[in-house]
Parts: C-alpha cells; structure tokens; sequence
C-alpha cells in the first residue's frame, strides 16, 4: 500500500511543480471554449439548440481530462528514457503497486486538471445547472480519468520511443476527442457516426458530465456509469499486463 | 550465489551475450572486465530481471531470475551504469522513494538516509532538485541510493564513472566494508583495472559477448605472460577500440540535451 501510495505522490508532486505547463495545458481547452463558443455561437442558437458555452463547457472539461491522463501515461516514455523506469522494475514489488501507483497518480492530476478547466469555464461564462449536479460531474471526472489514465499507460507501456507518440496522437487521441461528442449534439448523425461515437468510451464520460452540469442527457446516467467502470476495468487489466511485461 | 549456465541474448543479429557461464560464490567479490559492448551490461539486465535470455540459465540465491522475478529481485541491489533517478524531485526524495520500494521501515530509512548522504557530501544539498545536480553528484546520489539497503547480492555496473577520486575511494571503502562485514556478494563491472585489481576477489574478462579468461588478478597475468592486469586485459581482448551501438533511449537523451541549451 505505501508503494502505492508512494508512486502515485511522485506523480502529484511532479505536477503541481510544473506551474507553467499547468497553464500551458489550460490553453488549449480554453481555446476550444472561446473559439467555438464565440464563433459558432450564433450558429448553434439559431439551430435552437440554446448556448453554445453551455454545450461546449463540459465538452472541454473531458478534453482536458482526456489529454492530461493520457499525457501521464506516457510520462513513461519519459521515465524509460530518463532510466528512471528501472529503478521501479527492479524494486522487489509486483509490478501491479507499480503500475496501480502510477495510474492512480496520473487519474488524480487528470482529474484535478479537469477541475481546473471547469473554473477556467465559469471564469469564461459557463454556469452548471445547479451546485447539486457538481458531486456527480466529479464522479464523472474521476471514471474518465481513470479510463484514459489505464489506455495511457497501456500505451506508454508498448511503445519504445517517441516515434509512435505522433501515430498514437494523430490516430487515437485526436479521434476519441472529436467523436466524443465534445463539439456536438450526437443526435440525428449519419448510422456510421452513431457506430463510432458509441464505440467511444469519452462518450459516455461527456454524456455523463453534460448530464451533470447542465442536465443534458444524450446516453443517460446508468448506461454512462456501467460502459465507463468496465471500460475502465479492462483498461486497467490490459495496462497491467502491458506493463508486467516491459523489458529495458 | 550466482550461476549463470550457457547464457545467450540476441538482438536481432547480433549476439551481444554468446554463452558465457560463470560463478560467483556467496561473500565473494566478482568483477566483469570488457571493452565497450562487450555483453557486461546486457548480462547484467538480465540477470536483474530487466532483459529475458534468448537462452541459457541464470540463479541467483537458487531463484531464477527468468521465471520468478518478483523473488529474485528480493535478493538483489543495484546501481546502474546509465542514470535512473527523478530529477524532478529533491535527492532526500529520491533516497525515501528508494527505500519505500525495497520496504526499509521508516526510522531505519531516515538514519540510512542521513549517513549516506553525509558519507557522500550530498547532506546540505538533500531538498535540492536533482536536475540541478552536476553530473558527479548525480552518480554520487545513485550510488547512495543503491546503498540504501543492504541486499544479498549488490550489482554494481560501471559505478565510478564519473566520479572523482574522493567519491571513488568512498565507494570501495564502503562496499568492501559490506562485503567483509554484511557478507554482501558483490558483482561489479568497471573499466578502470586498478579498481578491479584492488577490490574483486575474482576477475572475469569479457569480449564480443564471450568470456575470454577468469580467475585472480594473479592467476590472469600469470596465464598471459604479463605484469600488469591491464597487460593482461589488452593481451586478451587485443587493443582496437569498440563503439557501442546507439539505441532510442541515447538519441532521445542527446535530443533533449541539445534543447535544454
């Protein structure tokens, strides 16, 4: 249990000392938020959908989630490449305190990243539904972040350098965020659409914060919960064995 | 305490480990002389459970390495030749990380802690960041670090790399201290043949993945003729200099040193 708890503090640690890449990773999701919530504003109002600020808020909270978790998981690239990584190989503890510590440190900076961009939101105009919906937004926020976290160290687990980074961004992350559902209503799409946004898991972790915050609720509650704990659980099972597995 | 058996590891082509078998018996002190990408460290990984073998056998205590690892890592300490510390958090930091894995119970963890930072000048320095380190401390703190606990078997894979001579002389008082005192088995690989000739009770020499020769220091030069180990060593292994081969990990290390310029 110390391991654990050792590991995932060494994340923590790591995070709140990088102020400034605290604030460079609020950008881009802030980004998102004006942009679009200016931009295609007016659009979205006269479509009869009401604010776009509203829509998009939480859609940009789990993209700061998504990011941040993942990034940390490939932190261990780093860690590989810095040598750091062997010095917990060899330690003489299973791998999965290791492999647990770690995702867990990763969820938890994940999560408070998430936090942050949705007080970067309400700064910016976004106002939740009502203060009852915020318990269930950060149960919501901490399944997601799981989920990424374990895919993130699955991946950083399997990839040897940097190279794949690019592959891995271009191919898996920058889809699973634009087929979230982050942008846009995922009611009335083309039948492929539909197929591949329900194959998302960020789906169901944004239906699940839009329900929360504003009441919007495009999957429901039950269906988010259960796809994002099994998700979540067989991600976490794949990033053990990935991670059971690395050879220096 | 140690038995490797016909042990191969190829990358591909290459075979940077060619059946070498050897011994290191308990309380003993046991160095791997070789040139660059001779196998010293690829024998070591994976005698550390880091590498698979292609082939072969490995003991270590009578657990192998290969199929109970989690066991095997139980007996062993190591410091690695290329660095393997968090230069994001303080040294004091990395030392406690360090001993919460190995399960040092904290009062223990704190006295070692204090020793061996002080043994190594690194004490008014313990909440520093260790990426502001030179390079000198940095190996001062892993060698710290590896000494944090006292394993059965301590690997010791190019440890004075880098280190000045005060440090070097800290490093093989202490280590022979544990060896006499502790019984610690020591296995160490160096370049520099003084230190081999001054600390390792017995001597292996690797080239090209093969062990060319191994016995005592006087036993080694006795067999070539010669009257120094390093005589010994050349006469052995002939006298063209080797490259190691670049992986990933060294173009990525040279990458983020030119930017951090």
């Amino acid at each position: 249990m110390t391991v654990i708890y050792i590991l995932w503090l060494r994340e923590v640690k790591r995070y709140v000392r990088s102020r400034p890449q605290i604030i460079a990773s609020l950008a881009q999701p802030l980004l998102y938020l004006l942009v679009l919530g200016f931009g295609l504003g007016p659009v979205f109002e006269r479509a009869g959908q009401g604010s776009y600020i509203q829509f998009v808020g939480p859609g940009v909270v789990g993209m700061g989630i998504l990011f941040t978790s993942i990034f940390s998981g490939i932190g261990l690239l780093w860690d590989r490449q810095f040598g750091f990584l062997k010095e917990t190989l060899v330690a003489p503890v299973p791998r999965l305190q290791i492999m647990a510590g770690r995702t867990l440190g990763g969820a938890t900076i994940a999560m408070i990243q998430g936090m942050l961009v949705l007080a970067v939101c309400m700064i910016a105009g976004f106002r939740p539904q009502s203060l009852l919906g915020v318990p269930m937004a950060l149960v919501f926020m901490a399944l997601t972040a799981i989920v990424f976290a374990a895919l993130g160290t699955a991946i950083g687990s399997a990839l040897k350098d940097m190279q794949g980074f690019q592959l891995i961004m271009n191919f898996l992350v920058m889809p699973i965020f634009f087929l979230s559902g982050a942008l846009f209503p995922l009611t009335n799409l083309p039948t492929a659409l539909t197929v591949a946004t329900r194959l998302d898991p960020l789906a169901y972790g944004i239906d699940g914060l839009r329900g929360a915050l504003i009441g919007l609720w495009q999957i429901g509650p039950v269906t988010n919960v259960v796809v994002l704990a099994s998700v979540g659980a067989a991600f976490l099972a794949l990033g053990a064995r990935a991670f059971s597995k690395i050879q220096v | 305490m140690i038995r490797v058996q016909n042990l191969v590891k190829t990358f591909g082509e290459v075979k940077a480990v060619d059946d070498v078998s050897f011994e290191v018996r308990a309380g003993e002190i046991f160095a791997f002389l070789g040139p660059n990408g001779a196998g010293k460290t690829t024998t070591i990984q994976m005698l550390t459970t880091l590498q698979r073998p292609t082939s072969g056998s490995m003991s270590l205590d009578g657990v192998d390495p290969t199929t109970k690892q989690l066991e095997a890592r139980r007996s062993f300490g190591i410091v690695f030749q290329d660095p393997s510390l968090d230069v994001e958090l303080t040294a004091y930091e990395n030392l406690e990380l360090h001993g919460v894995l190995y399960h040092v119970p904290r009062k223990v963890r704190s006295e070692r802690i204090e020793t061996l930072l002080k043994l190594f000048e690194l004490w008014d320095r313990r909440d520093s960041f260790v990426k502001t380190f030179s390079g000198g401390m940095k190996r001062r703190l892993e060698i710290a670090r590896g000494l944090l606990h006292t394993p059965k078997i301590l690997f010791l894979d190019e440890p004075t790399l880098g280190l000045d001579p005060q440090s070097r002389n800290q490093l093989w008082t202490h280590v022979k201290g544990l060896n006499e005192s502790e019984g610690v088995t020591v296995f160490l690989t160096t370049h520099y043949m003084d230190e081999a000739e001054r600390v390792a009770h017995r001597i292996a020499i690797i080239d090209h993945g093969r062990i060319v020769a191994q016995g005592t220091a006087q036993e080694l030069k006795a067999q070539t003729g010669t009257d120094s180990l390093e005589g010994a060593f050349l006469a052995l292994t002939g006298s063209t200099i080797r490259d190691e081969r670049a992986d990933a990990a060294d173009q990525m290390r040279q990458m983020v040193k030119m930017w951090r310029r």
